[in-house]
């Protein structure tokens, strides 16, 4: 998240759209709670009413994957709104701070004009590829601006022409939504555009999990951008995210796209390191007309981060003369696709062999469990490190299978738990906290970290003795002397990073890291947080709130990154002499007399926009090659702007366009099955209960969890259960079932869910958990055996938010 | 003069600072406990971060004097974020390690091996476990790896090797699995957060 939770509290508007944090995130509606105390609104979008939407001011009930409707809908009222009263709206930051004002190519074609039929211009309808070049903007070096917002080919313009569809008519067509409610939620929302308004934006996976997920989060940003509240004390975007180190873990570039710290990963086409680090770089947009005149494209700085990484990994190994031993590195195919699904499909397909899998269970934790399971079978062999017996440890025993016919080799390691040993974890927030060990972990359990140094210490002793083997180089002379006794201080200081020559720890990645082979830092996001022998700022443990106003950053608390700094993008937080937005809640502020910024760290450096030189007036938004918000986007798969489309399977037709899903989704043909509305008439969507966590492997095997909620259950309207024959009754056990397979569950008949009036026809959702599979003290079906196995068109995120399915009582 | 927790933890440095805790064994017709034992060696204090969502809670955990068990388990008070809190989910955390004083029965607590179509599991030794999972990895990394493309570009990758995990490892533990996933060469690596 770009802000942290405590900061919850700060805002004056709370909109709560795809998450559910009272029963999904309990400790942070403390902070929700507060803020409605000193007087905030909780808004609250969600297909069912659940315990948050019972606290919140406003609730809509919208259809399951209408978000871009829905927000679209706002964006233009909001556009409109502005237009009549500039003067509710900071019209500085909506000029200056995002991309509003700048001109797009004049080449441009939006989903409405003449012969697009529901897609932008540059759409290949036979490779479902867009060639971006008609979105960039007009001038692609020093982009023209027009802060009168008034041409044509404006963004401002450009959105308001493209939201111009959404009215809240047909916004309420499409979510199922009352116009009423609608306009009283942009209404309400629209007031924390006031230059003294803070308005925050929480999300989750009820965001991410739809075909064309990332465009639902750019809405949201597009409506923050819009209403001045990126950057500053209670605003932001914030994804309450799922477990307690997926920040960390994507930090650290678990993920086939990333290097460590977001550097890109290198791929066939990238010539050598200097191509490479020169893609990763990009080139800074000045825009003409601003009040700043500095764009500062931090990523400009990567060849620093990408030499310090390899140094850090290839150590003495690595010289200038090798090019740091880049050529060691994996490089992925142009246009391949490793992702979850894609992994899953190479493992049907027979392409993968070997799988290990540190702590996560993917034969009930991604899409469509039975194609998960069935591939699994087509594995050599398989490793699972685990506190438990996972469901995917022991797939070829499954029920209805015979392990005589399954041939893959499996080892399980006995894994230790979170206070079992020593370690840092990131919240959302970005905090970076340590934890101890308190007990012995149970026999022969042992920390990951120990066991993957075993694994790769013996790895090394093989590709030592066979000098014939591939590549045995990249193993051979990898920086791995961790020796036997290996532990997590050690590892967290080589990520830090060193200057090599003063043999230092890096004080931080602004003071050290340098693209020469004099520094190291295996991931320059965490270059700050042990920046001494002796001094792991991520243990820091001072509890008191030293932040201007008492904003509650308590930035002695742990470490956060980057730099510390806890709200990021927060050089928006001040107009152009450094003085804050909103004096009440200042989040950093220009000392004239000092000449130097109080408050969170400061993002970027350097002075206020109207004090700097000419030439170093910096633009806010630093990670931006333009230096603004980009509520425009230029790099996206599947459009500039987000555009209303339905899920893969829908119950009705897009009212929006003729082109009915996103055309870009990723689609995969490994036993997907696609169900329709005349088999499957309801919409299934999954979800998080408060007493189990994700497959539940966590919390199935703790007794006092089952306790609390013992069994599988799924929940449905009263509504549809008096409508079905027979009806269903609360406790009655029923079937679930989607194209992909079926589920039996016990039913929960509440008032939360509801038909909703779609176009005229009556639309009810079916709630799925997904936390049970057949291994464990508690089991029960998966409810992801449910799901699709589609993917976001930028992410292929599973669209596990939004399928068709049909229920009936057993 | 009010001690805080925080005081308390850093006066009892390695976290020793002890607290007593009574156990009732069975009770008397009225329901008060007739067999009460005073719990008096030192258990310990030492902090954590919830292991659950991603609020990023404190808990303190307190130990047997031997540390095999966890015998208390409670909401950080001095936490900025949780202040002391905990949901359903945090409260369960000691039950990670022990129910009732034993080790969860269902921890796993020994490497597990199961052959090509055998039916059950059997137990193995760390050395014969590492040696196994070395060999198939080197197996089948070499054997599949493909050095350069068909336009004769180094790629130095294998596409036969995936791997997953771990939104719930530590930092430090995620980050030697993507140095140790890349020197091998692997591409197909993901986790959690993609879904």
């Amino acid at each position: 998240m770009t802000n942290h939770y405590i900061d919850f509290r700060n805002a004056d508007y709370i909109l709560i759209i795809g998450c559910n944090p009272a029963e999904n995130h309990p400790i942070s509606f403390k902070w929700i709670t507060e803020a409605v105390a000193r007087g905030a609104k909780i808004i609250n979008v969600d297909p069912r009413f659940t315990k948050t939407s019972s606290k919140a001011h406003v609730y809509a009930r919208i259809r399951s994957g209408t978000d871009i409707a829905f927000i679209g809908g706002m964006i233009y009222w909001v556009i409109q709104d502005m237009e009549a009263h500039p003067e509710n709206y900071n019209m500085d930051y909506v000029k200056n701070y995002t991309n509003a004002a700048l001109i797009v190519n004049s080449g441009i074609k939006l989903p409405n004009d003449i012969g697009q039929n529901g897609v932008f211009s540059g759409f290949n309808p036979t490779t479902n590829k867009y060639d971006k070049a008609t979105w960039q903007y007009g001038n692609t070096t020093t982009p023209e601006t027009d802060t009168t917002l008034q041409n044509p080919y404006c963004v401002f313009q450009l959105m308001k022409k493209h939201y111009s569809r959404y009215t809240t008519d047909k916004v309420s067509q499409i979510t199922g939504c009352p116009k009423d409610q609608i306009e009283a939620i942009y209404k309400e929302f629209a007031k924390s555009g006031a230059k003294d308004k803070a308005g925050t934006l929480l999300y989750a996976m009820g965001a991410t999990q739809h075909t064309y997920g990332s465009q639902n989060i750019r809405a949201y940003s597009i409506l923050q951008s819009l209403l001045g509240n990126m950057g500053i004390a209670g605003g932001g975007i914030n994804a309450l995210r799922g477990t307690s180190n997926v920040q960390g873990s994507t930090d650290q570039a678990l993920l086939w796209q990333y290097l460590p710290g977001y550097l890109p990963v290198p791929v066939d086409t990238d010539a050598d390191l200097n191509a490479f680090m020169t893609r990763a770089k990009g080139a800074p947009a000045t825009p003409k007309g601003l009040a700043w005149d500095k764009s500062i494209n931090w990523k400009g700085n990567y060849d620093k981060y990408i030499v310090s990484l390899l140094k850090a990994w290839y150590g003495e190994n690595a010289t200038k003369d090798n090019s740091f031993c880049f050529d060691y590195l994996p490089k992925a195919k142009t246009g391949a696709n490793y992702s979850h699904i894609a992994l899953m499909d190479a493992i049907g397909r027979g392409t993968i062999e070997g799988l290990w899998i540190w702590g996560q269970n993917p034969a009930a934790g991604g899409p469509n469990s039975n194609g998960a399971r069935t591939a699994l079978a087509n594995l050599k062999w398989m490793v699972s490190a685990d506190l438990w017996i996972n469901e995917t440890a022991e797939f070829w025993r499954r029920p209805g299978v015979n392990p005589a016919d399954i041939q893959t080799e499996v080892i399980v390691l006995p894994a230790a738990g979170s206070y079992e040993k020593e370690g840092s974890i990131s919240n959302s927030g970005r905090w970076v906290q340590w934890r101890y060990k308190a007990v012995n972990s149970p026999g022969e359990a042992m920390p990951d970290l120990e066991a993957m140094n075993l694994v790769m210490e013996k790895l090394r002793e093989l590709y030592e003795a066979d000098t014939s083997a591939p590549n045995r180089e990249a193993i051979t002379k990898l920086a791995w002397d961790y020796g036997e006794e290996i532990t997590s201080d050690n590892v967290a200081k080589e990520m830090n990073g060193y200057d090599l020559t003063a043999k230092k720890l890096a004080a931080s990645f602004i003071a050290t890291l340098k693209n020469d082979g004099t520094t190291s830092s295996g991931n320059w996001l965490h270059c700050g947080q042990y920046p001494e022998e002796g001094k792991n700022l991520a243990k820091r443990r001072d509890p008191v709130d030293v932040s201007l106003n008492k904003i509650g950053l308590y930035s002695n608390w742990s470490w956060s990154w980057p730099v510390n700094r806890r709200i990021i993008y927060n050089r928006a937080a001040v107009d152009f002499d450094g003085k804050p937005w909103d004096s009440n809640r200042p989040l950093v502020q220009w000392d004239a007399a000092n000449k130097k910024w109080l408050g969170d760290v400061i993002d970027g450096g350097g002075d206020p926009i109207n004090i700097a030189a000419v030439g170093d007036k910096r633009g806010p938004i630093i990670m931006n090659n333009d230096g603004v918000a980009n509520m425009w986007g230029r790099a996206l798969a599947d459009g500039p702007l987000p555009e209303a489309y339905e899920p893969w399977e829908s119950p009705i037709t897009n009212l929006m366009s003729g082109q009915q899903i996103d055309p870009c989704s990723y689609i995969s043909t490994y036993m997907n099955e696609r169900g329709t509305v005349d088999k499957y008439p309801y919409v299934g969507t999954t979800y998080r209960c408060t007493d189990h966590w994700q497959t539940g492997i966590m919390t199935r095997n703790l007794p006092w969890l089952n306790e609390l909620s013992p069994n599988m259950y799924v929940e449905i309207g009263e509504d549809l259960a008096n409508s079905l024959v027979p009806r269903i009754e609360k406790g009655d056990k029923v079937k679930v079932s989607s194209a992909r397979g079926s589920i039996e569950a016990i039913a929960v008949v509440t008032k939360r869910f509801q038909g909703i009036q779609v176009n005229g026809t009556t639309i009810h959702h079916v709630g799925v958990l997904w936390h049970w599979g057949y291994s464990g003290l508690s089991k029960g079906d998966s409810g992801n055996i449910l799901t699709p196995n589609v993917g976001d068109a930028n992410t292929t995120i599973p669209e596990s938010k939004t399928f068709l399915c049909n229920i009936s009582k057993v | 003069m009010e001690i805080s927790r925080r005081d308390f933890l850093k006066a009892s440095g390695a976290g020793l600072g002890g607290i007593i805790i009574w156990r009732a064994l069975g009770s008397d017709k009225k329901g008060f406990p007739k067999d009460i034992t005073l719990k008096k060696e030192a258990i310990g204090e030492t902090p954590t971060i919830c292991c659950y969502c991603s609020v990023g809670c404190g808990a303190v955990v307190a130990a047997s004097e031997d540390k095999n068990l966890v015998v208390n388990l409670e909401g950080d008070p001095d936490h900025p974020i949780n202040q002391g809190s905990l949901c359903p989910k945090g409260q369960a955390l000691l039950q990670i390690n022990n129910v009732d004083g034993k080790i969860n029965p269902y921890r796993l607590t020994k490497p597990l091996y199961r052959a090509p179509g055998a039916s059950d599991f059997t137990e193995i030794s760390w050395d014969d476990a590492i040696e196994r999972i070395a060999a198939r990895v080197k197996e089948t990394r070499d054997r599949t790896f493909i050095k350069t493309d068909s336009n004769g570009k180094t790629v130095n990758r294998t596409e036969a090797i995936g791997s997953f995990g771990g939104g719930e490892l530590d930092n430090e533990e995620c980050y030697i699995l993507s140095k140790m996933d890349r020197a091998l060469g692997l591409v197909y690596m993901e986790h959690c957060a993609r879904l």
